[in-house]
């Protein structure tokens, strides 16, 4: 167990512990890198796509998991941040300039959900984002002129520096691009929860109340959130458009709305390690399961016939499993495994045991 | 005389929606939480009565099937929250929320595996009757629908308003330690309470399955519910029921005299309306309690 004696302010904000922890996440960070020398192109696509998911992933966690307004539309801004893309690199606009505007617009149109949203705490925060991700299926397809309608849009490599990066050309390069923003952001994530305004959204999900008696100003900091969450959420979309490289209407379902908000509660809430741990199960789920249907198959005459819902299906199971018994997700079981060892044998059962209230109504406030 | 059709069909439907939204309601007066799977457990109502009905599956008669399809989804609603649910007591709605989320996608999965993904009508006694009225053509389950949902409707706002457990349900649900103070039985009213919208969801799904068909993924209509749930404002129960009805009669409105393309935004758009204007619905109870 290694104890850290912090003697100064500045040291507790720091954004890595010490300097072991970091040395260990930049070894993480060149293995990653490095990662087209040592896999096929196959699963380096599948790692392009985890880590784009994880991009989702922590635009998310900023709103649900640090600022606690569960969101049930992100897909919404997936499909704006996508689309903002391509219609800007369609109008000539070169990649390098585009794809952060992308973002930047999404986070606007964000704010402009976020106005009404404000008015809605809990469960109608839910559903209203619901809808919202359900009445974006239509929007796309009436405005056909920009976004393709049903038919779509096809999009090929974009541009950068003179290099043409391809998902399928040249897929090297698009996993350093996807690399890169993943990193971006979560350095400016891990930045975030050290600076005041990230500690304020941590504090307006944790009470909105106290967050109000500490001269929070708890409309304005929803609202930066919405913008921030939504943004990254913009850029996620972005890489995604990329690397499908077609897209329609139904691209962006709500059943991705869900399939994001489960994931970060997989991975664990309210923790950048979540948005990732979630991530790498979603990506690699559905080979798994593939695979083992495959095992199955041996095991048991080969009937591998393909059962519709049956991701879904296994996917739910695991969510329920985890709210029931791992609230924190996979970062949390992660959490105790390694405080029993710091602590061995010191490790009590109920270290992390969370306090329970009794139910106040929210409906007579 | 069309429009009269148009309102006739749009009224049964809205009954559906309103019987699914009922369940939204009664779980959130007496819990604080929304069941994302009410919609799910309305198909799947439909389906263990199909099971039971069918000449294919069972053969039981009708008569005979009904209390014993209605008497499994209470015991399911029961045993939901009596093993799961129940062990979320005291933690975020947020948590209820994702958890039945996930639920309505084990429902369908299961339920397709037993059921099969093919769109499946239940034989019943009333199919292909019709009532005429000069004119107009009301086929009889539609009528059924509409008797059933006003009658059933009408005994739980009784029974919720009246009765001393109806009461001691939304003491419970607005602050449960007073109610345990109060001699309560706080646990045992949030199982009947997911009995009840078991049971609920079971004779929605009946009368769905006997006017149309139905398949596993019927219970996204669910998502329909709660913008009847939202317009009746979650907490009053003839206010589900009128959300549902408008739901359901503004539906063929718009698919008859909007362009196609926006029609099916209709109850979307009403939801997100009435949801910025007035979030605590058009019938809601909520008083704001000013300190």
């Amino acid at each position: 167990m290694r104890i850290i004696f912090k003697t100064d302010y500045m040291q507790d904000i720091r954004p890595w512990k010490d300097r072991y922890q970091l040395v260990l996440y930049l070894i993480l960070l060149t293995v990653v890198a490095a990662a087209p020398w040592w896999l096929d192109e196959f699963y380096l696509g599948e790692l392009t796509n985890v880590l784009i998911w994880a991009i989702a992933g922590l635009g998310l966690m900023v709103l649900t998991g640090h600022t606690g307004q569960v969101s049930l539309g992100h897909a919404a801004f997936l499909a704006f941040g996508c689309y903002a893309n391509v219609a800007l690199i369609e109008a000539g606009v070169p990649f390098l300039l585009a794809f952060p505007l992308a973002g930047i617009l999404t986070g606007i149109a964000g704010v402009t959900v976020a106005i009404p949203a404000l008015r809605l705490h809990g469960i109608y925060l839910a559903i209203f984002t619901m809808a919202l991700s359900i009445l974006m299926d239509d929007i796309i397809v009436l405005s056909e002129p920009i976004t393709g309608g049903v038919a779509g849009k096809y999009v090929g490599g974009v541009e950068i520096f003179g290099h043409l990066v391809d998902r399928w050309g040249t897929p090297d390069q698009f996993f350093w691009l996807v690399l890169t923003v993943a990193v971006l952001v979560t350095l400016g994530y891990i930045n975030l929860l050290r600076a005041p305004l990230g500690r304020s959204f941590i504090a307006v999900r944790d009470s909105e109340v106290s967050a109000q008696a500490m001269g929070i100003d708890i409309a304005r900091t929803k609202m930066i959130s919405f913008a921030l969450s939504c943004a990254v959420t913009g850029w996620a979309g972005a890489l995604m458009g990329l690397f499908a490289g077609a897209f329609n209407n139904e691209t962006f379902s709500v059943l991705i709305s869900i399939q994001l908000l489960m994931m970060i509660v997989i991975g664990g809430l309210g923790s950048i390690h979540g948005a990732f741990l979630g991530a790498i199960v979603i990506g690699f789920l559905p080979q798994f399961l593939s695979i083992s249907k495959e095992y199955a198959g041996a095991l048991f005459g080969g009937n591998t016939v393909a059962i519709p819902g049956l991701e879904f299906g296994i996917f739910g199971m695991i969510l329920i499993a985890f709210i029931l018994f791992e609230p924190m997700g996979i970062y949390g079981r992660w959490l105790k495994i390694r405080t029993w060892f710091e602590l061995f044998p010191f490790y009590r059962k109920d270290m992390f045991k969370r306090q329970k209230s009794y139910l106040k109504t929210e409906r007579l406030r | 005389m069309d429009n009269a059709q148009l309102l006739i069909s749009g009224l049964a439907n809205g009954c559906v929606y309103g019987l699914i939204a009922l369940g939204f309601v009664l779980i959130y007066k007496a819990t604080e939480a929304v069941n994302f799977a009410q919609g799910d457990f309305m198909m799947l109502g439909a389906f263990v009565t199909i099971g039971l009905t069918n000449t294919e599956y069972m053969g039981l008669p009708f008569w005979q099937a009904l209390p014993i399809s209605l008497g499994i989804m209470g015991a399911l609603g029961y045993l939901l929250d009596r093993l799961i649910i129940r062990r979320l007591f005291g933690e975020s709605q947020t948590a209820v929320v994702i958890l039945t989320i996930a639920l309505g996608f084990v429902i369908r999965f299961v339920a397709g595996l037993i059921w099969g993904h093919e769109p499946q009508t239940l034989q019943n006694p009333l199919a292909g009757k019709e009532l005429r009225f000069g004119g107009l053509v009301l086929g009889l389950e539609d009528v059924a629908v509409i008797v059933v949902t006003i009658l059933l409707t009408w005994g739980l706002y009784v029974f919720f308003n009246r009765s001393k457990l109806g009461l001691a349900m939304q003491g419970a649900s607005q602050n449960q330690l007073a109610a345990y103070y109060m001699g309560v039985p706080v646990k045992r009213v949030q199982g009947f309470i997911w009995a009840l919208a078991g049971i609920v969801a079971g004779i929605a799904g009946i009368l769905f399955a006997a006017k149309g068909a139905v398949d596993p993924t019927t219970g996204l209509l669910g998502i329909k519910a709660f913008a009847a749930a939202v317009i009746g404002g979650f907490g009053s129960l003839p206010g589900a029921l009128a959300g549902g009805l408008v739901v359901g009669v503004i539906e063929p409105f718009a698919s008859r005299y909007i362009a196609a393309g926006y029609s099916q935004i209709a109850p979307y758009a009403l939801l997100l309306a009435v949801l910025i204007f007035r979030p605590n619905g058009l019938f809601s109870q909520v008083r704001v309690k000013k300190v």
